[in-house]
This record gives structure tokens, sequence and C-alpha cells, in this order.
């Protein structure tokens, strides 16, 4: 009964927690339109301002969280609407997600620039410690009962409060009332006398408050060994499915959402039988809260296709041609050529991890960039092509590489089942849970690849060539991307490419044309995951593996930005993309630690550029007007052309 | 008029489209309550009413798009209420959107491109042939999303066109249209209708309604008020207090 009533405790606790940030999430996308994916690092941000008022500058500790969640929390919420949000408004939920994935990397960036240097444990006291200096507690029911630590119990209360003040405020204040209004119809509640941009500031400020109280509220039950950024925003991520059950919409049904959150994944950890590896038993307490968010995911009814009634604000991506394609392949092959003997062996094998993101990139650019489903699980794909290289066929075989792309694809069309039913926002929660799970069922199970080492991967030994050296196999990278950025012009001017354009741009549309999306969405999803698993081949050739920390969440987040930041519809957006992943790592290296994460810092101003700008920095006007692209893919100028020659002839 | 009687001829023939006593609640409103009418081959049948009177709700419901809660939509003669959109796009159903819904980083020929391909019907210069029968031939390299409205609405009426529907649903093809080009349409329609076509039209421009319909339904509220000839429908006392009678006050788009 005790063991009962303790992990009833602790997913009570736990649940309360997520429903206060899955809250914020939904008051936020419910004023505003936008699902903020950062809103974890909003938490984890909070939590680390928390220790540093408190424990490091000493700030009396109430006043350190009134001014996180009343000064601190709104503030940020202010300048984030006015910097990121407020040029998306009515933006495409591809690229409202980007943005607000930008802005989780750029959060956990700033993170770690302020709170990651290793000589400082940044342990958060608990909330009441009795007079011998343990955490208070109370216990209940007698010997066989439970015991409850006080600051479980405010947890829960501050919860309830929390609930009970929104409800109170979205149902009889003027403002709350039209804030539920505004994301349906913005020029309604215009017209009807208020401000738009002032009811989603208080939406986005109302989110981040309620993810600062979450982060305070959390910071020292899991910080009493000192708080980690990414421990923090991904716990949060979990509490997305909490938002699901509600719909995004319904409130109360969040809370439930939370609670049965909380509970399920800890009576699956008090429940385990006994003789389990304690490694499975680590497994299963990550897993199952992203198994939970599939679930859930898989039951929500499905989305109805609806009209949107969204035209594009800027003429696309100009379609390349087959000689453009041909010309920018051989540019590439040929610029590899020349620089591969010039540089030293860290440039070279840069390089060659960048072409081989870039081919994970063009992977990208055929599943988010024409078909405009969301992927943040690309990198999983990559893993299981480099992993099926790796155990077959001596891990350098051409047909290890074979069935390295057949693998992933056929991964990549068993993720395409869940996403047959799902858009938008929901597509993408599933895919990073799909990502999860593999991350923590597979390559991070001891029992799949050993902790910390990696599967044997070799260079690809081709027939009739001999690959050796770092230069050849810069060489032989450059080519397969090249191949692969052709493939991806082909497939678009094909008419397959132009089925995925037009499911993407009205999916209602697609539907009265006689057209299922089931067929194209498994296909391209099929296509996107093999080209990933090529990349993987070669990813893991250059490094000679593949191990867990290869296909992090955060990478096929951080890979999927820089694509984004580039040019998702462009070929050479997704080389760049690729090329920049990779660089940025190495050059960090050279530089001064207060500049710790230059990824984070260089995703935070492209994502700024990217709120801007559609299709990335290549669609910026003033650039694709003074440079040629390789692939001669830059966005067209209003008004030109933007066909296929045969048409234009007929 | 001559077309007018031809859709008088018509009526009586087996209907390319049934709707039968479908109702849709929005939350507690009823957005149509038990609509009936039918579409018939040969004839633009117009559908006209108030802002709000459950028009594209209808079409939502024809095309799939929104289940009904009760009622039944036939295609010629086969039930298709509970088929999926694209299902009853192959079997001849095309509509056009009311908020348009083009596939918008496409050419205007992609655009009718992708319905022909859908349909195994592609070839370039069909598309282009198509855009250049709704009048817009000379946009077929623009990025739709460069076009006027009225412009863009008819790349989408040709879309429609493109899977040689037997029933086409045009949800306000005119607004945007000046009255030359709208004068044009309305002969589009009648030939369209000429080739065997079932056409159903949804309008605001009353005098475009009443010069090529063989058959008005009213809708308000949700409900069908009147249906008979556009002279019927005129003379109907209860359509005149409902719509047409105001017409002056509310102004054209009301």
């Amino acid at each position: 009964m005790s063991v009962f009533l303790s992990f009833t405790v602790l997913g009570i606790v736990t649940g309360a927690v997520y429903g206060i940030l899955a809250t914020g999430l939904v008051v936020t996308y419910n004023t505003t339109g936008v699902f903020n994916f950062a809103q974890g690092a909003v938490g984890m941000f909070a939590a680390f301002s928390y220790w540093q008022l408190w424990q490091d500058w000493h700030w009396p500790f109430l006043l350190a969280i009134v001014f996180i969640v009343f000064v601190e929390a709104p503030l940020l919420a202010v300048v984030v609407e006015f910097v990121l949000f407020r040029r998306i408004h009515g933006a495409s939920v591809e690229r409202s997600l980007m943005v607000s994935l930008g802005l989780l990397v750029i959060l956990l960036g700033v993170a770690t620039i302020f709170w990651s240097s290793p000589d400082i444990v940044r342990s958060v006291p608990a909330y009441f410690t009795s007079a011998d200096g343990t955490v208070a507690s109370v216990h209940l029911f007698g010997a066989n009962g439970v015991t409850i630590q006080d600051q479980q119990i405010l947890i829960v209360v501050v919860a309830a409060v929390v609930a009970v003040l929104l409800g109170v405020f979205l149902r009889r204040f003027r403002l709350g009332v039209a804030m539920r209004a505004v994301v349906d119809d913005p020029e309604l509640v215009a017209m009807a006398g208020a401000k738009p941009f002032r009811m989603s500031q208080t939406g986005w400020a109302l989110g981040f408050m309620l993810a600062a109280v979450a982060g305070v509220l959390i910071a020292p039950l899991v910080g009493q060994t000192g708080l980690t950024s990414t421990q923090l925003t991904l716990l949060a991520l979990n509490g997305f499915a909490a938002a699901v059950v509600g719909r995004l919409r319904n409130l109360p049904m969040t809370f439930v959402g939370a609670l049965a959150l909380g509970l399920v994944t800890q009576y699956c950890v008090g429940y385990l039988p006994g003789h389990i590896s304690p490694g499975l038993a680590s497994v299963l307490t990550e897993v199952v809260p992203v198994l939970f968010l599939f679930v859930v995911l898989l039951v929500i009814p499905a989305a109805r296709l609806s009209p949107a009634g969204r035209l594009a604000v800027r003429p696309p991506p100009r379609v390349v041609t087959a000689r453009q394609s041909a010309a920018g392949a051989l540019v590439l092959v040929a610029g590899m050529v020349v620089l591969s003997a010039m540089v030293g062996a860290t440039a070279l094998s840069t390089l060659s991890q960048g072409m081989a993101l870039g081919i994970v990139g063009l992977s990208l650019v055929l599943l988010v960039g024409f078909a405009g489903q969301v992927s943040l699980c690309q990198l999983t794909f990559m893993g299981i092509g480099a992993f099926t290289m790796g155990k077959v066929f001596g891990g350098d075989s051409w047909w290890g590489l074979l069935l390295a792309v057949v693998v992933s694809g056929a991964v990549g069309a068993l993720v395409a089942l869940p996403a047959l039913r799902l858009r938008g926002l929901y597509l993408a929660l599933a895919t990073f849970a799909f990502g999860e799970v593999m991350y923590s069922a597979f390559f991070d199970n001891s029992s799949v690849i050993s902790d910390g080492t990696s599967i044997g991967v070799g260079r690809l030994r081709l027939p009739f060539v001999h690959v050796v050296g770092d230069r050849a196999e810069l060489i032989e990278v450059a080519v397969a991307a090249a191949f692969c950025a052709v493939v991806v012009g082909l497939v678009r001017r094909s008419a397959f490419g132009r089925r995925l354009v037009a499911m993407s741009d009205s999916p209602a549309a697609f539907a009265t044309v006689g057209l299922s999306s089931v067929r194209t969405k498994v296909i391209v999803f099929t296509l996107s995951a093999a080209m990933a698993g090529l990349g993987g081949v070669f990813y893991a050739g250059q490094q000679g593996g593949i191990g867990a920390n290869d296909v992090q969440f955060i990478g096929s987040l951080t890979l999927l930005l820089f694509v984004a930041i580039w040019g998702i519809r462009t070929l050479t957006g997704a080389l760049l993309g690729g090329l920049t992943a990779a660089a940025l790592p190495v050059l960090q290296t050279h530089l001064p630690t207060s500049l710790a994460d230059l990824t984070g810092l260089a995703a935070g101003i492209g994502i700024v550029l990217l709120a801007r700008s559609p299709d990335g920095i290549l669609g910026m006007a003033w650039l694709t007007n003074r440079v040629h692209l390789p692939f001669g893919d830059a966005p067209a100028a209003a008004g030109e052309l933007l066909l296929d020659r045969e048409v234009a002839r007929a | 008029m001559p077309d007018r009687d031809d859709g008088r001829a018509a009526t009586g023939a087996a209907p390319a489209l049934e709707v039968a006593g479908v109702s849709v609640q929005f939350g507690g409103v009823a957005a149509l309550s038990n609509v009936s009418l039918r579409a018939e081959p040969g004839v633009v049948t117009g559908l006209i009413g108030p802002n709000g009177a459950g028009k594209t709700t209808l079409f939502n419901v024809i095309t799939g798009l929104q289940h009904p809660d009760k009622g039944t939509v036939q295609l010629d003669g086969a039930d298709i209420t509970r088929m999926g959109t694209h299902r009853r796009a192959r079997l001849g159903l095309a509509r056009t959107f009311q908020r348009l819904e083009l596939f918008s980083t496409l050419s205007a020929a992609d655009n009718v491109r992708v319905g022909l391909e859908a349909s195994g019907r592609a070839t370039a210069s069909t598309a282009v042939a198509l855009l250049g029968r709704v009048g817009v031939g000379d946009e077929a390299a623009s990025p739709v999303s460069s076009l006027p409205t009225g412009s863009a609405r008819l790349v989408e009426l040709a879309r429609a066109l493109s899977t040689d529907p037997k029933v086409l649903l045009l949800d306000e093809p005119c607004s945007g249209l000046d009255e030359r080009e709208t004068q044009a349409l309305g002969r589009l329609l009648t030939s369209l209708a000429a080739e065997g076509r079932a056409i159903v039209l949804v309008e605001h421009d009353t005098n475009l309604v009443l010069r090529v319909c063989g058959m008005v339904h009213v809708l308000d509220f949700g409900e069908v008020i009147a249906s008979g000839t556009p002279d019927e429908v005129r003379r109907n006392p209860i359509v005149q207090e409902a719509y047409l009678g105001h017409a002056d006050d509310r102004g054209d788009g009301a």
C-alpha cells in the first residue's frame, strides 16, 4: 500500500508540474496560434534564473520568485513576441513551428553561455527544510502510509490555484474572452476595438509566466544535485502529451492529461518487475512519457481537412531545371576536389561531415520543404541507415549501403503511418516522439550499443574505384551529395513533385481534385528517410561509427533549423545547412569559452532572419539579386516565370 | 432566354447530384437543417441566400470536407455520404472555394496540371488550353500568388475542370471579376452545362444567377426557403423578404 501511495503522490506532483507547463502552452497556442516548443526551455531558463538570484546573488527567495514570474518572464515574452513572432502571424504551421524550435535552441544556447561551466554545481535546496536540515515532510496514513514533502504539497496547491485563476480569467474577464477570440479571427477582434497584438502579447506573457512558475517549482526537485539545461528542457517536452490530451484547446482536459501522464509514468517506474535490469528500468522511465505522447497522438481523432484560405505572400523558389541541377552538381564536386587539395585534415573531415549532413538536409527539402511534413527525427533515420551499414557485410560494403537505404526507407514508411492521420503540429510531435523512443529504447540502450561506444562503420569500398585517404573520401561524399541534389531536383520537376507541393499548399484542394494524401505521404516519407539513411552511411563512415550521441533530438532540430535558415525549399540551402551544422562545433573549439554555444547563437540570429524571410537567407532579395547560386534555385523575383520550359512553350 | 428554356426542359431528368435531408450543427447553431436539393446534368442550379445562410457548409458536406449530422448525398445515384473527399472527386465531383484554395506556390498552369495528372489526362498543353477556356490563358506561367483575386478564381475554376467533372460546384466565382468578365463567365457556365455537366452555382450576383440558372434554391438560416425556376423564385414573396427585396439595402456583396 505504501508503495502505491508513494508513487501516486509522485505521479500527482509530476502531473501538477506538467499541468502548469502544458496550460501555458495551451494559453499561448490559443491566443497566438503558435505552439511554443520552447515552453520547457522557458521553464529551464526560469529555474536557472532562480538559482542565480537566490543561490548565487543571495536575493531573498520570495523576491527572486516574484521577480522571475512577474518581471523576467513577461519581459522575455514581450521581447520574443516582438522580435520573432509578430512578423509571422498567420504564417504556415511549419514556419511558426520552426521559429519556436529556434527559440528553444536560442534559450538553450543562452543557458549554456551563462550556466554551463562545470566547476560550479548549481544545486537548489528544498523549499522547506526541517530543523535538522532535511527536507520538510509530513507522514500520512500511519505506519504503512506515505511520506509527502511539504514542497510537493506546495506544487499541487500552486497547480490548483493556477488552474482556477486561469479559468476565471479566460471566462470572466473581458481581456481573457477577447484573447480566446483573437486566434480565430484577429481582424474581427480588431474591428471590435481590441488590439490583436496586445492580446497575443498577453498570450505570450501568460504562457511564459506559467512556464516560469513550473520551472521555479520544479527546480528544488530536480536540482538537489545540480540543474542541467537539456534535462530541464526535455523534461518539459514530455508535458506536451498533456496539452495534446486537451486537443490544445481544453484546459481542464489538459490538467487531466497531465495527471494521467504523471501517474502512468510513476506507476510504470514503481511496478516494474524486480528482476529487470536497472538499465532497462531507466530506459523505461525515459520512454514511458514519450510513448504516452505517441499513443495519445494515435488515438485523437484525425484532423479534418479544412480549407485554410491562405495564400503565399511571396513567390516560391524557382524550380531548378535539369541543366541547372547538372551544372550545380558539377560545380559542387569540382569545388570539393579543388578545396580538398588546399585544406588540412580537420577541415577535410568537417567538409565530409558537412556533405553527409547535407544529404540529410536534402532529405528534409523533400519532406519539409516540398511536402510540408515537419520531421523532428531526421537524424534517427540517419542513425538507422548508419547502424544497418555497420551491422552488415563488414560495414564498408556497397551492399551494406543498399541495405541501409532500404531499411531506413522502410522505417520511414512506418513513421508515415501515424502521419497519415496527423498534420502539421501533431505530425511534428509524432516524429519527435518517434525519435525519442528510438533514442532511449534503441540507440541509447546499452544492450544495443554499449554505453559510450559506437557501432563501427567503415568507409564505403566502391567497385573499380580506390577510395583511400580523407581527400578521396570527401570527394566520394561530395559525389553522393551532388547525386542526391540532382535526384531531389528531378523529383520536384516530376508530377510527383507537383503533387507534394500541392498537398502542402492546400490539403483540401488536393483532395478535391481526386488525390489521396495517403500514398503521397508514404512515398515521400520513404524517400526522405532513405536519403537520410544514405547520409548516415557517409556520416558514420567518416567518423568510423555511429553512437547514441549522433542521433539526439537536439541534433535533428539544429540540422532542420540550419537548413530552414538557409532555405528549406532550395538544394543549395540543404547543403549549406549541413555544412553549417558540421562546421559550427569545430569553429567553437577555436573560440573563447564565453561563446560557449556557437550553434545556439548562430541558430538564434538565423531564426530572427527566418522570421523575416520565409525562404531563409537564400530567399532574401538583396542576396539573390547579386549572387548566382550553384543550383540556380533561388526564390524567383515577383512575377518571374517559375515554370518548366515545356509548359512555357506549350 | 434560350438557355433558361433548356434548363426547364431538363427538369425531371435523373439528378447527377442529390442532397437529401442534410443537417449540420455547429455547437448550438444549426448551419444546415434538413436541406434537400438536386442538380441535373445540363443545368446550372443556382444556390443563393444571404451570408451565413449555409451555402459553403453545404458545399463542404457535398465534397466530404464536413460530415453531416443527418441526411445523405448521392452522386449519380450512388450514396457518397460517408466517402472520402478524393474518392468523390474521382467519381466526377469538383468544386471551387469561396476563400481561395489554390496551390499557392505553383504556377497557374501547374495548378491545373496537378488536377490533370490526378485524373490521368496530363499534358502541358491541356493545362494551358483549360486556362485559355476560362479566360486566363495569358497567366499560365504566373505564380498564382501574384494573380489578382478575379484571375485566381478563374484558375481555380480551370483546376476544377481539369478532372472533367460531372458535377461542378462553384462558390462565388464572380467575386473579383468586372462586368465584362462576369458576362464571359456566364457564357462559359452555359456552355459547360451544355456539355452535360451539372453545375451548382453559389453567387451573390443575382443578375447572373437569374440569367444562367435553370433552377434556383434559396437558402436562409440553413434552410431551403424556396426552390423553382428563376422567375418563380424572383416572384416568391418569402424570397423577396429574406434576400432579393433587400438587395438594395444590403448592397451588392451583402
